[in-house]
């Protein structure tokens, strides 16, 4: 397919993802609430850079970075790479041979969450909101940590063969905890994004490194095993803010600890 | 002379502080990828020009898109928020959360996908015929199931935020729910369910659903926007996986 079909494409397909929602907010603009729409000009304008935007940043992924991405992920869970070119794999799997996968997988977890395009808009609603209290950028880190760990504890869970649920339970609760002690403005934010994470960039990946892994590992189905990435990486960011709101406030607090000495 | 260039200056820098920003988020990808393909796996680049001009590609539709939500899709969402608050009609409020969440789920390619996988997965586990017709039904029923939870999630978002309920008792009420539910569920259908609630939320839903939140939080007296305006998204990636589990349990 050459560039400008792929951009037609991308563009149409957009299109098509953007046209329902244009169709809900001015039905109800028009027949419900009846009113004209304040800056008119200004929101066109936005819509058509919002749909021009996601298509060109579609195109460039799937042109460019998910071909690749997908590419390096087959490479690293191939038994070529990781057991040289004996290329056996061995009747009992160790969990450390996959090193790199997961150090690959923290990697890109942590790099295409803080591109997420839908992360970035919450972060911008977060700082204004709050008044600053709460920085995009900070907030943005924390997720692609969470984001990264969590991943990272996936592939472990793949080679090992362990139960999904068992690790979903168990993240639940440190959740559950989490919320008793942190601040409360935080907690809305951190259970969006949980959502907010696993969109465009992320879930292709994922999926690669998910399937890669599931496919060479005897006894593992790429059907089965294959999914469950991206549930990790929609709990692991949750607990990451709460403990980013928790750590900053510690921080504060002994930081006007020691302003309070200074002053005396 | 600087009275004429201020404004100038200003629009000129409103304009690329988005792209500066996308240099910025982007460094880390191509960091990465360059790190695994030239030090891990000692393989050059293929095709690097083709990379470049995806990058460029990537780099420029970020910006715009940013640019985009803020002069259109955030104003807009707030605006509509605030003119439902005056208007004083739940119903109609409702059936506008409900129908953004739905129309937005139904046509999402990630699901699409995904419900497509799903279909296959029950097609081996033995749950369905492994007839095309079958497979296919299964896959439009899944992803029906996923769009009604979403839009049924938002309007449980909206109803919390109008009544002030305390989203962290909403929330774990439903991981309870999910828990509970997922020890009856078939085998096959769990990753499935787990991995829908991260994948319903699409890029353009998203800022719109946030600034909705915002905006009612904002109009509705008493609520505070920063503890009440989040969490819409939070009810729409729970409330997919218990829908779903809940049509693994129906069908088997």
């Amino acid at each position: 397919m050459n560039m400008s079909d792929l951009f037609v494409d991308t563009m149409l397909s957009t299109l098509h993802d953007v046209l329902p929602i244009v169709v809900v907010l001015l039905g109800f603009q028009l027949l419900v609430l009846r009113q004209p729409i304040p800056h008119l000009w200004s929101v066109i304008r936005g819509f058509v850079y919002v749909l021009l935007g996601l298509a060109l940043f579609l195109m460039g992924l799937k042109e460019a970075i998910f071909p690749l991405g997908k590419m390096m992920a087959m490479q690293l869970t191939d038994p070529h790479f990781l057991y040289g070119a004996a290329a056996t794999i061995p009747e009992i799997i160790r969990w450390q041979d996959y090193a790199w996968v997961y150090i690959f997988a923290f990697a890109i977890g942590m790099a295409t969450t803080l591109a997420e395009p839908a992360l970035i808009a919450v972060g911008i609603k977060a700082q204004q909101v709050s008044g600053g209290a709460i920085s995009a950028l900070g907030l943005r880190i924390a997720v692609s940590l969470g984001v990264a760990v969590g991943v990272s504890i996936g592939c472990f869970r793949i080679v090992t063969g362990t139960d999904l649920w068992l690790y979903v339970m168990a993240a639940y609760v440190v959740v559950i905890i989490q919320t008793r002690f942190a601040p409360r403005m935080i907690i809305p934010l951190a259970y969006d994004s949980g959502g907010v994470t696993t969109s465009t960039i992320t879930v292709p990946l994922l999926a690669a490194l998910g399937l890669g892994l599931a496919s060479t590992i005897p006894g593992r189905s790429p059907l089965i095993d294959g999914f469950g990435l991206i549930a990790f990486a929609s709990v692991f960011p949750i607990m990451s803010v709460m403990g980013y709101a928790q750590l900053s406030q510690k921080i504060g607090k002994s930081q006007q600890i020691k302003e309070a000495d200074n002053a005396l | 002379m600087t009275d004429k260039l201020q404004p100038m200056w200003n629009t000129f820098r409103d304009a690329f502080r988005p792209l500066v920003e996308a240099v910025r988020d982007l460094t880390p990808i191509i960091v990465v990828i360059l790190f695994f393909q030239e030090i891990v796996l000692e393989q050059p680049i293929p095709n690097l020009g083709e990379l470049l001009a995806g990058l460029l590609f990537v780099l420029v539709g970020l910006a715009l898109f940013i640019r985009g939500l803020e002069i259109g899709l955030f104003p807009l969402g707030e605006a509509m928020a605030h003119a439902f608050a005056k208007k004083g009609s739940v119903f109609w409020l409702l059936l506008f959360a409900f129908l953004l969440g739905f129309s937005t789920t139904v046509a999402e390619p990630a699901l699409i996908a995904v419900a497509g996988k799903a279909a296959e997965v029950a097609a081996q586990g033995g749950v369905i015929e492994h007839g095309e017709m079958a497979m296919a039904d299964y896959a439009f029923n899944l992803r029906m199931v996923v769009a009604l939870s979403v839009g049924s999630a938002i309007v449980l978002g909206v109803l919390r935020i109008i009544f002030g309920w305390p989203l962290h008792l909403c929330i774990m009420a439903g991981y309870i729910l999910a828990v509970v539910i997922t020890y009856f569920a078939p085998e096959e259908i769990i990753g499935i369910a787990y991995d829908s609630g991260g994948v319903t939320t699409s890029t353009i839903t998203v800022p719109l659903v946030t600034a909705l939140g915002v905006g009612l939080a904002t109009s509705i007296r008493g609520r505070n926007p920063v503890l009440d305006g989040f969490g819409l998204i939070a009810f729409a990636s729970l409330l997919p996986m218990i829908f779903v589990m809940l049509y693994g349990i129906i069908t088997a």
